[in-house]
């Protein structure tokens, strides 16, 4: 793969495709645990975890799977990848875990997932699988922890608290900027409002992009005319 | 290819990966599980602590379990479980965790802490049902009710005073609701004449083991 190539691969799934923004996949759990930064970090992480393993694994095993069986077939890889980093988060990132909650074994019914085995792992070769995987997982990971940081600046005034789960010391806890936010960004309400945010400024944002695009197109025209 | 076949085959391949995959699972679970029983020992401790204040220990408290099924004298009708604690050999405290039945909505779980002497060394509600707004201020995150325990004994109020003050008591109650105070405090009093009660058993009983 070129660098070119690697490079508009991996905006595919951090920008154009992505999964939380674009495709709207996984989105039970997107809103529901992005109350802070450090829980859409904990679980994006565990997503993309997953995504990569079960990408490489269902890619790897592409060949001699019937049509037939291929869906309890990724079931089967998805759910043992999904309890092995459950008890890896257990054991090594207690808290966190707590703080996830169900979530973690959620992750098994984030549609993006089986979504990607489907599509993209059982078509193509091992390692372009793992990079469709780093790719759509760090897209989806990145836009928890957007949301994540959004919602916790807004409702709760802080950002990075709970940091401690990801160390396990107390020597940084994050930081506070006042004692009261808007409560609604933490409430239920406040992810559908953070998530359309963040979809309309995307596309506002690749719209006005188009049309620059297009506008400096006409101009060159004009000038080689 | 036969019906047959195919099926045989699409059998055998679900079974190769199912196995492949639960030795996957089996492999991190020998790996995690020292670590993650590590973890939830400390959280144990930690969410004891609460009921320990002004108690010195150095003991690992939750090594020292003791599980009472049935009838077993102290409140409730579910096992109740007591936790020893010492500093060197010496016992210096006990930790109950009962059930009061006699809530307003559903069991309530109290952690209630006894130092040798009989002097309560904190409670902590751990589980309930009350009404929200009302009961639930026996929850120590809603307000500060259960506060008013700690360093009380048997002998401080006197038996007569073990109630809450509409009922001629010394303890607090909370507005709107009197049967989850009534509940708790009695759950509270009858715990201390246990711990009086047994108390040198309970300090020469062997430890339940984990899983029991």
């Amino acid at each position: 793969m070129t660098r070119r190539r690697l490079r508009e691969r991996l905006l595919t799934g951090i920008w154009y495709d992505n999964p939380g923004l674009v495709q709207l996949l996984g989105l039970c759990p997107l809103l529901a645990v992005t109350t802070t930064f450090v829980n859409g970090l904990g679980l994006g992480a565990a997503t993309l975890l997953v995504l990569t393993l079960s990408n490489g694994l269902v890619s790897a095993s592409r060949r001699w799977i019937r049509n037939e069986i291929r869906i309890p077939i990724y079931v089967l890889i998805i759910a043992s990848l999904v309890t092995c980093v459950e008890l890896i988060f257990k054991a090594w990132f207690p808290s966190l875990d707590r703080s996830l909650g169900i979530f973690i074994p959620l992750i098994v019914t984030n549609c993006a997932i089986v979504a990607r085995a489907e599509v993209f792992a059982s078509r193509n070769s091992v390692s372009a699988s793992i990079v469709d995987g780093i790719d759509m997982g760090a897209g989806f990971a990145l836009l928890l922890m957007a949301i994540g940081a959004f919602r916790e600046l807004v409702g709760n005034a802080s950002i990075l608290s709970g940091f401690d789960m990801l160390t396990g010391n107390d020597a940084f806890t994050g930081l506070s900027f006042a004692d009261h936010g808007l409560l609604l960004a933490i409430l239920p309400p406040g992810a559908f409002f953070s998530l359309a945010l963040a979809v309309a400024a995307k596309n506002a944002f690749d719209r006005k992009r188009r049309r620059a695009r297009n506008t400096g197109a006409t101009r060159s025209l004009r000038r080689s005319g | 290819m036969s019906g047959a076949t195919a099926i045989l085959k699409s059998g055998a391949t679900l079974a190769i990966i199912a196995t492949i995959c639960t030795a996957l699972v089996a492999a991190t679970y020998t790996q995690t599980t020292d670590r993650i029983a590590a973890n939830e020992k400390t959280l144990l401790e930690q969410s004891l602590q609460p009921a320990l204040a002004n108690t010195f220990y150095d003991s690992s408290v939750s090594e020292s379990r003791l599980v009472l099924d049935p009838p077993h004298g102290l409140p409730g009708t579910e096992a109740a479980i007591i936790y020893r604690v010492y500093s060197g050999d010496e016992p210096v405290a006990a930790l109950f965790v009962v059930t009061a039945r006699d809530g307003f909505a559903g069991p309530i779980r109290i952690l209630l802490g006894v130092n040798i002497d009989g002097i309560v060394t904190g409670v902590r509600i751990l589980q309930h049902r009350e009404t929200p707004g009302y009961g639930d201020k026996i929850d120590a995150r809603k307000s500060d009710w259960v506060h008013q325990f700690a360093s009380r004994s048997l002998q401080d109020p006197p038996v007569a005073r073990w109630k809450i003050q509409s009922d001629g008591g010394e303890f607090d109650q909370l507005t709107g609701a009197s049967v989850t105070p009534r509940a708790v405090i009695k759950a509270i009093h009858e715990t201390l004449l246990y711990f009086e009660a047994h108390r040198d058993n309970i300090f020469a009983a062997t430890a339940t083991d984990e899983e029991s």
